[in-house]
């Protein structure tokens, strides 16, 4: 699978880790400060409300809105993304008020709407890494 | 806040043809725009003693400048790693340098073979590392692909249309036509921004500044030095740098940010105006980063031209045209004269307010803005002449 896939693949590392491991299992996972309680997206180390970097990992509903969305149709690079063009990239805010990044499918970029309701589905793109991507819901 | 009103000048500028195959070293095109300046200022290498750069890992670093200009003396350098957020920062980094004692003349400069070398615009580091492990997977690389999603949602929250877009393109490439330096003269209609291929929606190729080789460079003194000098002395009146709160990892990156409809300069625009004691309706002429057409609406706005979400309509009005309210982007901007990172903005200024911009002079401008940046943080300078 691996050989095949061309794409930029994360490199996992120690504040992130755990969050792939919930992609591979099919479970979208948030930082969440154990002082503040405030959840936060990407992971970083540290709680930009209160300073903490106690944390611990909370699994999300997975539903959120379309918060915005491009279409890619000029390919970068070229021979990576060629058979991709074109795809939707969104912003997607969750339910619990953090935004990803990420791809909307199941879905033609002329339908794409602000707002639009949409619930996470995991892709398996290698042996270790499952990407969280939306469809609508 | 910048509390150095007037105290410091622009004194000399200098800049290299602009091109996408200059077939020169780095080095020589720094080199090249900072004698340039030197000798516009009438200053001998030996005075200069400071220099500040940026670099996005794709200029040489100021050691190398001054050893190629002999510039000896030098005793205070900045090579800072930064996007166009920083062509007006390095300026006002240079008069603190300055006002603190550490520097007396400092050359500031920004060099880059922006097409032929490392392209800005191509993408960034492939593998998905740091914050990048966010985006890359997704196929969300490019800058045009960043900011795209901005314009996006300021078309969502406001209504802002593609042909509001397009208005930004024309009048770029209109005031463009009066600039030998420029590298796209050919004036284009609306209908040839419509035609213009689709690379990331919202964004058309026209939407997109250009890929440039080429270097800049600015010497900045004290006022009372500049008096002195060849030139006519251009003023730093006010200077902010900033933006909004959880301005992202990296330049791309603003997952975190809270409104994508608002850039940096609404941050900023208080700051800036208090500095220099004047406010927006103040200004003759305007330089507006614009790395994409988007981004000029974004900034008309946050700087108080216009109240937010009416970029759109402010621009459609003719109110950014030559013979508008605010003339903005008199050489063509980084749309069509070229992309030195924002600190060809910067020259452009200091012609208009010496009276040197030939036929496309701003009859009578006194007070330009100058702007730098487009997304979570940025910069600007107010310069009187």
């Amino acid at each position: 699978m691996e050989n095949t896939y061309l794409k930029p693949l994360p490199v996992p590392d120690p504040d992130s880790e755990p969050f792939w491991q919930g992609c591979k299992r099919h479970r979208l996972l948030l930082r969440r400060c154990t002082d503040c309680g405030r959840l936060r997206y990407p992971p970083g180390p540290v709680c930009a409300h209160c300073g903490s970097r106690a944390g611990e990992w909370r699994e999300a509903s997975g539903r959120g809105r379309v918060y915005s969305w491009i279409v890619v149709r000029h390919p970068v690079p070229q021979e990576v993304f060629a058979a991709e063009v074109p795809y939707v990239v969104a912003l997607i805010e969750l339910e619990e008020g953090v935004r990803l990044a990420s791809n909307l499918v199941g879905c033609p970029p002329e339908a794409v709407a602000a707002d639009m309701p949409v619930a996470v589905t995991f892709e398996d793109v290698s042996e270790t890494i499952s990407l969280p991507k939306f469809r609508p819901a | 806040m910048w509390s150095l009103r007037d105290k410091y000048a622009i004194a000399g500028i200098g800049h290299t043809n602009y091109s996408s195959r200059s077939g020169r070293t780095v080095l020589d095109l720094a080199s090249e725009a900072c004698g340039k300046a030197l000798a516009d200022a009438g200053l001998m290498a030996a005075e200069i003693d400071g220099f500040v750069s940026y670099t996005f890992n794709d200029s040489v670093p100021a050691m190398a400048v001054a050893t190629q200009l002999g510039c000896n003396a030098t005793r205070y350098v900045v090579d800072l790693q930064a996007g166009g957020n920083a062509a007006n920062l390095v300026i006002q980094t240079a008069a603190m340098a300055i006002e603190a004692g550490l520097a007396n003349s400092v050359l500031v400069y920004r060099a880059m073979n922006g097409r032929s070398g490392f392209r800005l615009g191509g993408g960034r580091e492939f593998r998905a590392q740091g914050i990048t492990q966010f985006t890359a997977p997704f196929g969300w690389i490019t800058y045009p692909q960043a900011m795209a999603m901005w314009c996006r949602r300021h078309m969502v929250k406001y209504g802002t249309t593609s042909e509001h877009l397009g208005h930004v393109a024309v009048t770029c490439r209109a005031n463009a036509g009066l600039n030998p330096r420029a590298m796209k003269r050919q004036p284009i209609t609306l209908d040839d921004y419509f035609a213009s291929r689709p690379i990331v929606e919202p964004f058309r190729l026209l939407d997109i500044c250009l890929e440039t080789d080429g270097a800049c460079a600015v010497l900045v003194t004290s006022a009372e030095r500049a008096r002195d000098l060849k030139q006519r002395p251009v003023r730093i009146l006010g200077a902010a740098y900033g933006g909004g709160p959880q301005q992202g990892d990296d330049l791309f990156d603003a997952l975190r940010w809270p409104e994508h409809a608002t850039n940096y300069a609404a941050y900023i625009a208080d700051e800036l105006w208090r500095s220099a004691g004047v406010g927006p309706q103040d200004i003759d002429v305007a330089e507006i980063y614009d790395c994409f057409t988007y981004s000029v609406l974004a900034q008309l706005e946050g700087f108080g031209f216009c109240k937010p979400g009416e970029g759109g309509p402010f621009v459609a009005s003719g109110a950014i045209a030559r013979d508008g309210s605010l003339p903005v982007n008199t050489h063509g901007g980084l749309l069509s004269e070229g992309y030195i990172h924002g600190l060809n903005h910067v020259i452009e200024a200091v012609q208009q307010l010496r009276g040197e911009a030939g036929p496309r002079q701003i009859q009578g401008a006194e007070l330009a803005l100058t702007t730098a940046g487009a997304m979570s943080c940025g910069s600007a300078l107010v310069l009187r002449n």
